[in-house]
């Protein structure tokens, strides 16, 4: 058969099982849109490339399969940037396809011209520049197998647009990607090691991290702290993969999370530290991290171990594998002591939630959200202080329920995230928290939930302010609150309005919380803007470069 | 000068964009790098790479990162080497009247 290399790229797609790609289409890719004419795909057109990214984000962070994005070339390509870093740095798999100039204008500043090879280096898992026709027989499957293998990450492929345009005869298509369940060749001289150590352990954690989430190991991970007792603390990325409601979940560690967890963690003689990478978010100082323990570490990537924290035992390979394995070796154990201490730790350094009669305290609104929503329901956040305050008080219970930009902490991830995590979930609840500085980075994607009629509810916690610096000004730089208020306060229901979606200010609800669960029930996309307390601080906080065990407002937010 | 260096012989995938991904990686992890030689290989499709390091703490986790990248098929360290030439590369390259290689009057 003659096919171009737009039709190819098309048809490698949808034989990868791809059927929806968000993504904005210009002059260098005008061959490859020509070519989704007359396909089975399903299109979105974003507003913003870094909004296509992010809905491609939404996608693959809700189902761990790879997700598609579109982009031009130039200003395309860049606005991608931040997505495919951010992809990189949670370890997401999206692939995302650029058009280029035709090679023979490559380095002659032609228009939109811009080096996306080059500039995507440092930011993928890997990228590349197709310079012939047969190179997309390889490279299309190839990137879906380098971005779901392994440790997940963002795959980038530039395709020229003569090479989009160029007919090139074939008899056969290559066999697509399909993922396998990873074998591991196990170090079985390690695992009786880790075995025995935590059989010798006196007070031992589990630290999980995104990894978890990733190898789809929750299960196992629970089986192994109940056999042997060991609480589970969990970084911002491994939320959700250890119900929330049991004795031995000890929450979110870190610069936000509660004072039981990292007094509990200091305590601790061995930490099993599964698919995390010691991020300062999560560790405080390393050199005062955990400083009695000895450290197990499990995780795929080699160059992981012994890069932060210098482990006692290291085992590289696919958690779950691993993790069934050192389960059969692992006692059973009721750790008595140790459990009355987690106990009494509890008690002791307790994570207050705000007076309940405060309705539009964040912390109170979250649980309202939840208790309403389900355990199914899929969260998204944007980056700040509504972040942390939903990895606090959200009650999450299943893996992938909450979708954040982590690593990059990007702000204007969460409205694209919910539009791609309500693509792949029709028959579930998609939430995103959001705050009044994050939801204008990326608001022109309102437009795009309005063409796709998908049921998300935003919901804005409007302070006024990019509320985690007004916070950090506060604690430490003397209270110079310097560009952290907002001049112009946004309506956020004719902004609403004009894109065509339903909106709320709960500020002037007579029943506030009624007028939520009415929206939150409904079947359709909202806006709903919440003011809150401009001085509401996220506590208790690890101060930057302090140890974990240094915290302010331990106590949470009973004052 | 540089006594306390050790040499990384790699086998890359052999395409213009290739040492961008390792000097990259270089400059991006804050990692030294004291000298590249690079020539290609067997039918061309790949290269083999040297790269001249401090042995240092960073060692491992450099050899880690490079076994990372896609391109890059074999990373080994070969303490064995001798690593003269990295001080005057131009002996291997330049020849002398009679077409004789400056190196070899060394």
């Amino acid at each position: 058969m003659k096919l171009n290399g737009a039709e190819i790229t098309i048809r490698l797609l949808e034989r990868q099982g791809i059927t929806d790609i968000p993504g904005i289409p210009g002059g260098a890719n005008l061959p490859i849109y020509d070519a989704l004419y007359k396909s089975s795909i399903r299109h979105i057109l974003a507003r913003h490339e870094q909004g296509a990214a992010f809905i491609a984000h939404g996608m693959a962070r809700s189902t761990g399969r790879a997700a598609v994005c579109f982009a031009t070339s130039g200003p395309g390509a860049i606005n991608l940037l931040t997505a495919i870093a951010d992809a990189k740095l949670d370890s997401v798999p999206i692939i995302a396809i650029t058009g280029q100039v035709s090679y023979n204008l490559i380095g002659t500043d032609a228009f939109q011209e811009v080096d996306t090879y080059g500039l995507t280096v440092p930011i993928t898992k890997h990228n590349f520049f197709v310079r012939n026709i047969e190179e997309l027989f390889t490279i299309i499957p190839e990137a879906f197998r380098i971005a779901e293998e392994g440790r997940p990450g963002p795959v980038l492929i530039d395709i020229p647009k003569n090479i989009q345009v160029q007919e090139y005869e074939f008899d056969q298509w290559p066999e697509p990607y399909v993922r396998e369940i990873p074998t591991n060749e196990l170090n079985h001289k390690a695992i009786e090691e880790a075995a025995a150590m935590i059989n010798s352990a006196k007070k031992p954690v589990i630290y999980m991290g995104g990894g978890v989430i990733s190898s789809e190991a929750y299960e196992n991970i629970y089986k192994l702290a109940k056999k042997n007792s060991i609480p589970t603390a969990a970084t911002l990325m491994a939320l959700g993969a250890f119900p929330c409601n049991d004795l031995l979940y000890l929450g979110m560690l870190g610069m936000h999370g509660a004072q039981y967890t990292n007094m509990l963690m200091d305590e601790a003689d061995l930490v099993l530290a599964l698919g995390v990478r010691f991020d300062d978010r999560a560790t405080g100082n390393i050199a005062k991290f955990c400083p009695k323990a000895k450290i197990i570490h499990i995780d795929i990537d080699a160059s992981e171990i012994n890069k932060i924290k210098n482990a006692d035992i290291s085992i590289k390979g696919d958690l779950n594998g691993v993790l069934e394995a050192l389960l059969e070796k692992v006692e059973e154990s009721d750790r008595r002591d140790w459990i009355r201490q987690i106990r009494e730790y509890k008690e002791k350094y307790p994570f207050n939630l705000p007076p309940k009669d405060d309705i539009f305290h964040p912390v109170n609104l979250i649980r309202y959200v939840s208790s309403i929503v389900g355990e199914d329901a899929i969260i998204t956040t944007d980056v700040g202080q509504h972040q942390m305050w939903t990895a606090q008080a959200y009650p999450f219970k299943k893996p992938r329920t909450l979708l954040t930009s982590g690593g990059l902490g990007t702000m204007g991830f969460g409205l694209p995230a919910a539009i791609g995590a309500a693509m792949e979930n029709p028959d579930r609840q998609v939430i995103c928290f959001s705050g009044d500085g994050s939801i204008l980075m990326n608001i022109q994607e309102l437009a795009t939930l309005a063409d796709l009629g998908l049921n998300v509810k935003v919901l804005i916690f409007n302070n006024g302010h990019l509320g985690l610096v007004r916070q950090q000004q506060e604690l430490f730089y003397n209270g110079h609150y310097m560009a952290s208020r907002f001049e112009t306060r946004c309506d956020y229901t004719t902004i609403s309005s004009g894109f065509g979606i339903k909106s709320c200010n709960l500020g002037k609800e007579k029943d506030p919380l009624k007028a939520l669960k009415d929206i939150l029930l409904s079947p359709e996309a909202y806006v709903v803007d919440i003011p809150i307390r401009e001085n509401e601080n996220v506590l208790p906080m690890v101060p930057p470069g302090a140890g974990n065990t240094t915290m302010i407002g331990g106590a949470g937010y009973d004052k | 000068m540089i006594n306390n260096n050790v040499v990384i012989e790699l086998v890359v995938r052999n395409h213009p964009g290739v040492m961008l991904h390792i000097t990259g990686l270089f400059a991006r992890k804050a990692f030294n790098l004291e000298g590249i030689l690079c020539g290609v290989i067997g039918d061309g499709t790949t290269s083999r790479m040297y790269l001249l390091v401090k042995d240092d703490d960073f060692l491992d986790q450099i050899v880690k990162q490079l076994r990372k990248l896609y391109d890059v098929l074999e990373a080994n360290v070969r303490s064995d080497y001798d690593y003269s030439i990295f001080q005057n590369p131009e002996l291997a390259l330049r020849t002398d009247d009679d077409g004789q290689l400056m190196n070899t009057i060394l």
